[in-house]
Formats: C-alpha cells, sequence, structure tokens
C-alpha cells in the first residue's frame, strides 16, 4: 500500500518535471513536448492500474493550480481548453500502454514501441479531436479535424521511439525495474 | 513550485470552491451549447468585467496567464480564413477564450488548501476504493517530489555535461528513472516505519 502510493506520486512528479522540459518546434511549426512521454513512462513502467492513477493524481494536482502542464499552464483552463480532450484521454491512454505491457511477454523495446503508439495516438487521438471539435461549428466536419491532427504525429511516434528506448535501456540496467514486468 | 493563486485579493476569493466549480461548469456547458458569435462576445465582455472587478493590476495578470493559448488562437483563426468561414472561426476563438478565461478566474481566485479539501471532500463516496488519507498523502508526497526529481534531473543533466560536447536528450532519462524507483522504495519503508496508512 505504501509502496504503491509512493510509485504513484513519484510517477506524477516524473510527468511534472518531464512536462518542464523546453518545447521543440518541428520544421512546419508544430510544438513537441515532453509531455506525453511522462504519460507513456507511467504505464510503460508501472503498468496499466497504477500508471493510469498515476497520471490522474498529475492531473489532479494540475488542476489545482500548480503549473505543472507543458509551457508551464496549470489550473482548471486547460482542461476545457481546444487541447482538452488530449488531457481527459491521458488516463485512459497509460491504463492501455501499461496493459500491453503486462499482457505481451515478448522482448522489451519493440512492445514498449507498440503500448507507447498505441495508447499515446490510437488510444488518445480520438479524445484529442473530439475535444477539439466540441469547441468548433457544426460547419467544421470531423474528418477535417481528425486530419489535422496529422502534424502531431510524427513527434508521437518520435516520442514513442524514445519511450522504447528508455524502457530497453531500464531493462538492461535492472529487469526487475519494469513494474508491468513484475 | 509557486501555486496560480493570485495574491490580489478581490471579492471572488471569498467564494468558496464549490460554488465556483459549479458556476464553471454550467458556464461551460452554456459556452458550448451557444453557437453564435454575438451572444459569446457578450458573455466574454461580462466575464472581462468579472476580472476587473479586481483592479487593472489583477486583469492584466490574467491575461498574462491566458498568453501561451495566442498562437493556437492565432493558427485556428487563420486556418478558418483560409476555409472561407469567418464566423465560424470567430465562434471557436471566442468559445475557447471563454472557457479558458472563466477556468483561470477560478484558479487565480482559489487558494491550494482550499482546492485539497474539495478534492478530499467529493472523493468521500469513494472511500472504500481509495481512502482520504491515501489520496491527501499521494497529493503532498508528488508535490514535495516535483523539486526532488527536478534536482535529480539538472544533476544527470550536468554530469551528462561534464563528459560530453552533445546534447543530453532522453539518455539522462534512464539514470533518473532508476534513482526514483529506488526513492520511491526508501519512502515507503520510511512511511512503514512510521505507522504507515493503518
Amino acid at each position: 500500500m505504501e509502496r504503491n502510493i509512493t510509485l504513484i506520486a513519484l510517477f506524477a512528479a516524473l510527468c511534472a518535471v518531464l512536462s518542464t522540459v523546453p518545447q521543440i518546434h518541428l520544421p512546419m511549426g508544430v510544438p513537441i513536448t515532453a509531455q506525453s512521454l511522462g504519460v507513456m513512462l507511467c504505464g510503460i513502467v508501472l503498468g496499466a492500474k497504477r500508471g493510469a492513477l498515476a497520471v490522474l493524481l498529475y492531473m489532479a494536482v494540475a488542476a489545482m493550480g500548480l503549473p505543472i502542464l507543458s509551457g508551464g499552464r496549470g489550473g482548471l483552463a486547460p482542461f476545457v481548453g481546444p487541447t482538452a480532450g488530449f488531457i481527459w484521454g491521458w488516463p485512459v491512454a497509460a491504463f492501455v500502454t501499461g496493459l500491453i505491457m503486462e499482457r505481451w511477454r515478448a522482448s522489451v523495446a519493440p512492445v514498449a514501441l507498440v503500448a507507447a503508439a498505441v495508447g499515446c495516438i490510437l488510444v488518445l487521438y480520438p479524445f484529442g479531436i473530439v475535444g477539439l471539435w466540441l469547441h468548433a461549428t457544426q460547419s467544421t466536419a470531423l474528418p477535417t479535424i481528425a486530419a489535422g491532427m496529422a502534424v502531431f504525429l510524427p513527434g508521437d511516434l518520435i516520442k514513442a521511439g524514445l519511450a522504447a528506448l528508455i524502457a530497453q535501456s531500464l531493462f538492461r540496467a535492472r529487469p526487475q525495474s519494469l513494474l508491468s514486468r513484475t | 513550485m509557486i501555486a496560480l493563486t493570485s495574491p490580489i485579493r478581490t471579492p471572488w476569493h471569498r467564494i468558496p470552491p464549490g460554488p465556483k466549480l459549479l458556476a464553471l461548469i454550467a458556464l461551460t456547458a452554456v459556452a458550448m451549447a451557444v453557437s453564435g458569435p454575438l451572444p459569446l462576445a457578450l458573455l466574454l465582455l461580462a466575464l472581462l468585467a468579472c476580472y476587473t472587478v479586481g483592479g487593472g493590476r489583477f486583469l492584466r495578470h490574467g491575461l498574462a496567464m491566458l498568453r501561451p493559448l495566442l498562437p493556437l488562437v492565432v493558427v485556428l483563426m487563420g486556418w478558418h480564413l483560409i476555409l472561407r468561414a469567418p464566423e465560424a472561426g470567430a465562434v471557436m476563438v471566442l468559445r475557447i477564450a471563454v472557457a479558458m478565461g472563466a477556468a483561470n478566474l477560478v484558479t487565480m481566485t482559489t487558494r491550494l488548501d482550499a482546492m485539497i479539501a474539495l478534492i478530499t471532500k467529493v472523493a468521500r463516496p469513494l472511500s472504500h476504493l481509495l481512502p482520504p488519507k491515501a489520496l491527501a498523502l499521494a497529493i503532498a508526497l508528488m508535490i514535495r517530489f516535483v523539486p526532488v526529481m527536478a534536482a535529480r534531473h539538472l544533476a544527470a543533466r550536468d554530469a551528462w555535461r561534464a563528459r560530453s560536447a552533445r546534447r543530453a536528450g532522453w539518455r539522462v532519462v534512464p539514470p533518473v528513472l532508476l534513482g526514483t524507483l529506488d526513492d520511491a522504495d526508501r519512502v515507503a519503508e520510511a512511511l512503514r516505519a512510521r505507522g504507515g496508512m493503518s
């Protein structure tokens, strides 16, 4: 019990720290933040349940008014803004990522890559698309918004690759550190 | 770490967080339901008036907190102009401004301890799944650990820079994570030694 609470709190803190990593701008001007890398790592390292709880704790503390979302944002405003859909989707994304890590016992790096990509792209994007669509008017069609999401795709694929590299080197250094696999 | 609560006292600070959050939910729902630019603009003006109650400095402070939103608003508006749908673009931008402005006002006028108290109160029906004590402990631990982790990350990055001219990038994350997992074990042990959650 105590161990699970501290693990959840520490990974929520990790998400907060990763969100302070400065943004990188892709050539098209789309910002990449390390924000969703934290969500991926919560699922990959902690597994489904604890990973989702860590992300929920991170969201709760951000909503209470600490500036720990990317770009120093915080408070309630990001939870109703245009990118709010992504934020609400995080715990589900972390859960799915963790579930794949737990159930698919193949070698670490490829499984982590697939888990992060499925969780933070396949599962997360629909949340983000609906979130943006709620702000748009009826005349803006859902497919148009979905196509607009393509600009985030390269960044998220890079991050899934990084998450897999990190998982691999954690496993090499200390196999039992991947708690989703124990 | 500084909370986003404004040090400038306003009448809004005196309203308890529960009613403020309910009003925010209602206002956001209204903003999503209304689809004409004029009523949304009126809503935004009313919201600005609410900020002005706190004085000029409070208003400027509030607008500064919403500035990170500006690039996105410009992109959205530009995209709608290309699509020749300026009205749809205006509605979208106004909705974002109303929802985020109102949420920001609640954040700026509510103290962190009041928010934590509200969350533990709201979570009480879930107490057999999630003990309120555990929730409060997790929140406190996390807030305490953000600066600790940031320091760990900086130390790992400095160590990298001392050895290499290249950027550290993701390579400092695994050692930071391993250290974090060790921290978790030690903190859990210390909590148990002091009586734990029982």
